[in-house]
């Protein structure tokens, strides 16, 4: 198929085009027998006319058809360590790094120093922890939100909130960032942060490296799988609280359930040397 | 566009012949699938640097003792790297359908697996999601409906910073997607609409290349058009996928792919059409399409026909709507280099991809259909007779070139004039000679508008021994009665 040659730099030109032919036409075209009409044609989805492109489609997507422009590699750089205080994880690439570091020092409560998995959730577990008037206000409307992003709904108390993710979003029971707390109020500042992590220290260095739920105080039976992971900390608050530090039965079951911000060794932040004064959001 | 890390064409001794052979296979399978209505596909995303150290490893099936035996390492290890290790290692057995199949079926596996995805250790998380992600790529539809219960996980984890651990979210959501609609059932409820339309402002390429392949999954859904399209129209979505599609050097080849082909998805089920034409999608893919026949001319071989097939879909179909008459942009304001563009795609299609040039004539039909102003563009451009050139390819695509003359023809006899005499008569008499019905019957209907038109038409018909031509087809049913009413013409005038 030869194009004309101008046509090339035509497109390359300007905008326009030559004025139309005038229009005239016979009453007798298109008349019986004869059938044209012109006319725009659309097809559906699933007409057989998109066949082909269809199955082109799908051979890239199962990645048989040859491909394309490379992306450049992935560059690997001199070993380098986190600069998060406390931090003292080791990387050579970029992407570790970031990854490293959205996951345990971003989105991270300048309070409690719990990790979230997304700025939304964060917010969220600061307004319902650590903001003496979010309790008040609670009391009397209703301010706790629903967790899924685009949902506006608000409901008065954590429970009412955990039903309507399980009914209405159809979200896990035991979904990890609607955790009830148990025992004890909310976590006010820094300083009280400081000695309940002491505290939990002090416990963890004696306990199994395992985290169970503040319920079970017994070892579970070996090999079982059923045990929840290590260190989830990233809860938000779904119960309301007293306002009162746990009670001493209360700090042997937070010593079973090690913080992630306790560092044994590499990842989580040891945040609490630090005594600067720092927004609630880092 | 591609990264090497996304090669599943391992070469692994196969001859130039056998991967031909096994493309073939796959090219039927789809077909049929497409057929049957059920046609899905699922992207597998496996780290090139990881293939690279695995190279001349087996993929070994794991047994349930060591399934339990790595889980609880991954879990329970004291080392952070042997944690690693030991779901690196259950990663590479999970690569086996039949260590999925073990998999899912033990008890609590799964529970561990969405743990350890939940967990703060970042490099156990990426492990965990790859595994899922391996489940998640099964054409097993229990092993991938087994990972279930970590979607409400995987769509938290939209809104976070990661771009390689979202990337993988994204592929495996995708993936489970296309898996059955109770998996969608569950999916839409979550909020994955709305969690993809926050997700779309990431300004990283894999992300959004991600993103573009799991909505596209979405939108290709049976059940699209009535519970899905809807609320996808209804969030900022289509602003950011035609912000997407803007042309220019900030344009990625496989991100646009894949949001091209979800707003095919969309528009071709005709849900709201006339919202995406106030959003501007008529002058963006306008300009798309500009842009791919400057970028066909300077690339060659790179896959640009996956990208140009859905944007002349879009083009297309939207032409077909009311709203269509009021928006501006190229097409609206009749610019020729539409129709230049076009053509310069259809010679590509020729040289590259000969089954999509049906696509591209249906799109030069609607422009032309109802336009004065294109169908002068056709001869002020010359391109009336390239496109004869293309009537030797195939029965359909003869049949849209004919159409296409007659949407010229059918204007007047100031058009007819320049359709005449040139090489149609002769190319007009060689389709009479075929006996594919629907190509001779619309050789009729142009040879009607021709003799209507063109003083002399039929006068050189007769010369050329149309007559002959036509007596052929005396006797066809369909055609029949337009023989003998050209005869009648051509003779008596």
């Amino acid at each position: 198929m030869q194009l004309p040659p101008a046509l090339h730099a035509r497109l390359a030109g300007a905008p326009g085009a030559a004025a139309p032919l005038p229009v005239q036409r016979d009453h007798l075209a298109g008349n019986a027998p004869f059938r044209f009409a012109a006319r725009q044609v659309r097809f559906p989805r699933e007409h057989e006319f998109f066949e082909d492109g269809d199955v082109q489609r799908h051979l890239y997507l199962q990645d048989v058809i040859t491909q394309v422009a490379a992306e450049p590699e992935r560059p690997r750089v001199p070993e380098f360590t986190c600069q998060v205080a406390g931090c003292c994880q080791a990387f050579d690439a970029l992407e570790d790094y970031e990854h490293h570091y959205h996951t345990l020092h971003g989105n991270v409560c300048s309070s409690c120093k719990r990790a979230f998995p997304s700025g939304h959730l964060l917010d969220t577990h600061i307004l319902e922890w650590h903001d003496s008037l979010f309790q008040i206000l609670a009391e009397r409307q209703d301010m706790y939100q629903c967790l899924v992003e685009g949902c506006a709904e608000k409901f008065r108390t954590g429970r009412d909130r955990k039903e309507h993710l399980v009914t209405h979003h159809l979200y896990p029971a035991d979904f990890r960032f609607d955790k009830p707390r148990k025992g004890g109020g909310y976590v006010a500042g820094l300083a009280e942060a400081a000695s309940w992590a002491q505290q939990a220290r002090e416990c963890a260095d004696s306990c199994h490296l395992t985290s169970r739920p503040a319920s079970q105080v017994s070892t579970e039976a070996p090999g079982e799988d059923q045990a929840p992971p290590e260190g989830d900390a990233m809860e938000v608050c779904s119960e309301h609280a007293e306002a009162h530090p746990e009670p001493p039965r209360e700090r042997r079951v937070y010593g079973h359930r090690i913080p992630s911000t306790i560092c044994f060794g590499q990842g989580a932040s040891r945040g609490f040397k630090s005594t600067k004064k720092k927004s609630k959001r880092l | 566009m591609w990264s090497g890390r996304r090669g599943l064409l391992r070469p692994l001794g196969c001859g130039v012949e056998e991967l031909r052979c096994r493309r073939r296979e796959r090219e039927a399978a789809l077909r049929k699938a497409r057929r049957e209505q059920q046609l899905v596909s699922k992207r597998l995303l496996r780290d090139e640097a990881t293939e690279e150290a695995e190279e001349g490893c087996v993929v070994v099936i794991l047994g349930e003792a060591e399934i339990q035996e790595f889980l609880r390492l991954a879990q329970r290890g004291i080392e952070e790297k042997e944690r690693e290790r030991a779901l690196v290692s259950l990663r590479r057995g999970l690569q086996h359908p039949e260590t999925q199949q073990i998999f899912i079926r033990l008890e609590g596996s799964i529970r561990t697996l969405v743990g350890l995805l939940t967990s703060n250790q970042a490099l156990l998380q990426l492990e965990a999601a790859r595994c899922l992600h391996e489940l998640s790529h099964s054409e097993q539809s229990a092993v991938a409906e087994a990972c279930l219960p970590a979607t409400s996980y995987l769509l938290t984890y939209l809104s976070g910073h990661s771009s390689d651990f979202i990337e993988l979210c994204l592929y495996t959501l995708g993936n489970l997607i296309v898996e059955s609609e109770a998996v969608r059932r569950q999916l839409l409820p979550q909020g994955i609409v709305p969690a993809l339309a926050a997700c779309i402002q990431s300004p990283h390429l894999t992300v959004l290349e991600a993103l573009g392949y799991a909505l596209s999954q979405l939108l290709q859904a049976k059940e699209a058009p009535e519970k899905i399209i809807p609320s996808v129209l209804g969030s900022t979505l289509p602003q950011h996928i035609l912000q997407l599609l803007q042309p220019g050097p900030k344009l990625n080849l496989g991100v646009a792919v894949e949001f091209a082909w979800c707003l095919h998805y969309i528009i071709c089920s005709q849900v709201n059409n006339a919202l995406l034409i106030t959003q501007g999608a008529l002058t963006t893919l306008g300009l798309l399409l500009l842009d791919l026949a400057v970028a066909v001319q300077r690339t060659k071989n790179a896959g640009l026909e996956l990208l140009v097939c859905p944007v002349v879909r879009c083009l297309s179909n939207l032409l077909t709507e009311a709203a269509a008459e009021t928006v501006g942009g190229p097409v609206h304001l009749r610019d020729e280099r539409v129709v230049a563009a076009l053509f310069i795609l259809l010679q590509f299609f020729l040289q590259e991809q000969p089954s999509l040039l049906p696509e591209g004539l249906w799109l030069l039909n609607n422009l032309t259909a109802n336009s004065p102003s294109f169908c002068t563009s056709l001869i002020s451009l010359d391109l009336i007779e390239p496109l004869l050139h293309l009537l030797s390819v195939s029965n359909v695509v003869s049949v849209l070139v004919l159409t296409v003359l007659c949407n010229v023809a059918e204007k007047g006899p100031a058009y007819c004039q320049h359709l005449w005499p040139g090489l149609l008569l002769p190319t007009l008499l060689d389709t009479l000679a075929l006996s594919d019905t629907e190509v001779v019957g619309q050789s009729l209907e142009l040879l009607q508008l021709l003799f209507l038109y063109q003083p002399g038409a039929a006068q050189a018909f007769l010369q050329q021994s149309g007559l002959q031509a036509l007596q052929r087809h005396e006797e066809v049913a369909q055609l029949q009665d337009r023989v003998h009413a050209l005869q009648q013409t051509a003779l008596h005038g």
